[in-house]
């Protein structure tokens, strides 16, 4: 891969930061479509493994860009690509936060907040119907429903629950 | 929705508010909640920062990370540039930020190294659907225990309500995008927010 092909990649993830509204997961999609199917760098299956590594990995979902990154160039790849990723919506987010909490007082930032409240709830909603649908089968849902319980009625360490659920899993029990 | 930063009758606060002190503590703890983030990060993070740490009230982090779910990027890191800058300033963010990434990252590398030899193993597979499915559950009693911050909307329960169904149903059913839902949702609710709002404060202004 030539240092051309580099800033063209390297540029398509700075613009794709900025379009990441959800998460980079929403733009996934089209990172597919530049690494796997323009430029050769990872495979089809490299692709599916980095989002299935940065989910069971502690830490933010965003690290599946690092692991993409890493399967294409090592080390300098995670560095570079998930830097790539991060910096225009990061320095947007903390502008903007600026922005709004200077004016809290304002009845339009308070409108904005208020409004889009409940609208949080849906979307965490949403991402845990389709991270519980996406797995085959049936069986896990009940193990998801009893997880969602815990954590909404109990104190008990989400680890416990964690740790609970791999070796559910271990066992061939879903 | 107000801003008075004191905590007002909720399980999680019946204890006072508390701050980080430095930088560092902020470092350390997001540290310390990212490497207990299995399959996402908000379900920690609203655990640690609300209801152990106290640095926010349920009402202030349903604030943080609507603004944070509306902007482009990571949802858990915008929230965690946002809690540091409120802080600390910039310096704030980057020792949130930073916490969240720095050894999460050295980790999800590592296992990258290691997946590729043990990924065929049935055991190894059965751990990772396992994992996934806690992690959905998480996600949903997070949303659940968070519905209850919108009691104190101006909106008021019922409309709330729909709004959120309705934006489930559009994304999780309907799979439509999400810059559309939220275009459309949104604009609905932060119209109908502000009309009462306005109603609300020339009331209060009426009365003095």
């Amino acid at each position: 891969m030539t240092a051309a092909d580099w800033l063209i990649l390297l540029g398509h993830f700075l613009l794709l930061s900025l379009l990441s509204i959800g998460g980079a997961i929403t733009v996934a999609s089209d990172m597919h479509r530049v690494m796997v199917d323009q430029m050769g760098l990872i495979s089809d299956a490299q692709f599916s493994a980095s989002i299935a590594i940065a989910q069971a990995s502690p830490g933010p979902n965003v690290l599946f860009v690092a692991v993409m990154g890493y399967q294409a160039a090592g080390i300098p790849g995670a560095i570079a690509i998930l830097t790539a990723i991060m910096l225009p919506s990061t320095t947007l987010a903390l502008l903007a936060a600026r922005w709004g909490h200077q004016r809290r007082d304002w009845l339009s930032v308070r409108s904005f907040k208020a409004g889009l409240a409940p609208l949080v709830v849906g979307l965490l909603m949403a991402t845990g119907w389709i991270l519980a649908t996406s797995i085959e089968g049936w069986h896990h849902l009940l193990l998801t429903a009893v997880a969602a319980l815990l954590v909404w009625k109990t104190r008990l360490h989400l680890l416990v629950m964690i740790g609970a659920g791999a070796l559910a899993g271990a066992l061939g029990w879903i | 929705m107000t801003d008075s930063d004191a905590g007002n009758g909720d399980d999680a606060l019946d204890g006072a508010q508390r701050e980080p002190v430095s930088p560092v503590e902020l470092f350390v703890a997001f540290t310390l909640l990212a490497l207990q983030g299995f399959g996402g990060v908000i379900a920690i993070a609203q655990r640690v920062l609300v209801e152990q740490k106290r640095w926010l009230t349920r009402e202030q982090f349903v604030e943080i990370l609507s603004l944070a779910q509306v902007l482009p990027g990571p949802n858990v890191c915008n929230v965690a540039l946002m809690i540091g800058d409120r802080f600390f300033g910039w310096r704030g963010a980057f020792a949130a930020l930073g916490g969240m990434m720095v050894l999460p990252m050295v980790i999800v590398l590592a296992v990258a190294a290691l997946y590729a030899q043990y990924a065929a193993e049935p055991v190894v597979a059965g751990a990772f659907r396992g994992m996934s499915a806690v992690a959905a559950g998480l996600i949903l009693g997070t949303a659940l225990k968070l519905a209850s911050a919108l009691g104190s909307n101006p909106m008021g329960v019922r409309v709330c309500f729909l709004a959120g169904a309705t934006v489930f149903a559009a994304v999780a059913l309907l799979r439509l995008p999400l810059v559309l839902v939220l275009l459309v949702v949104g604009s609905l609710t932060c119209a109908f927010a502000w009309s009462r709002l306005r109603a609300s404060d020339s009331g209060r202004n009426a009365s003095r």
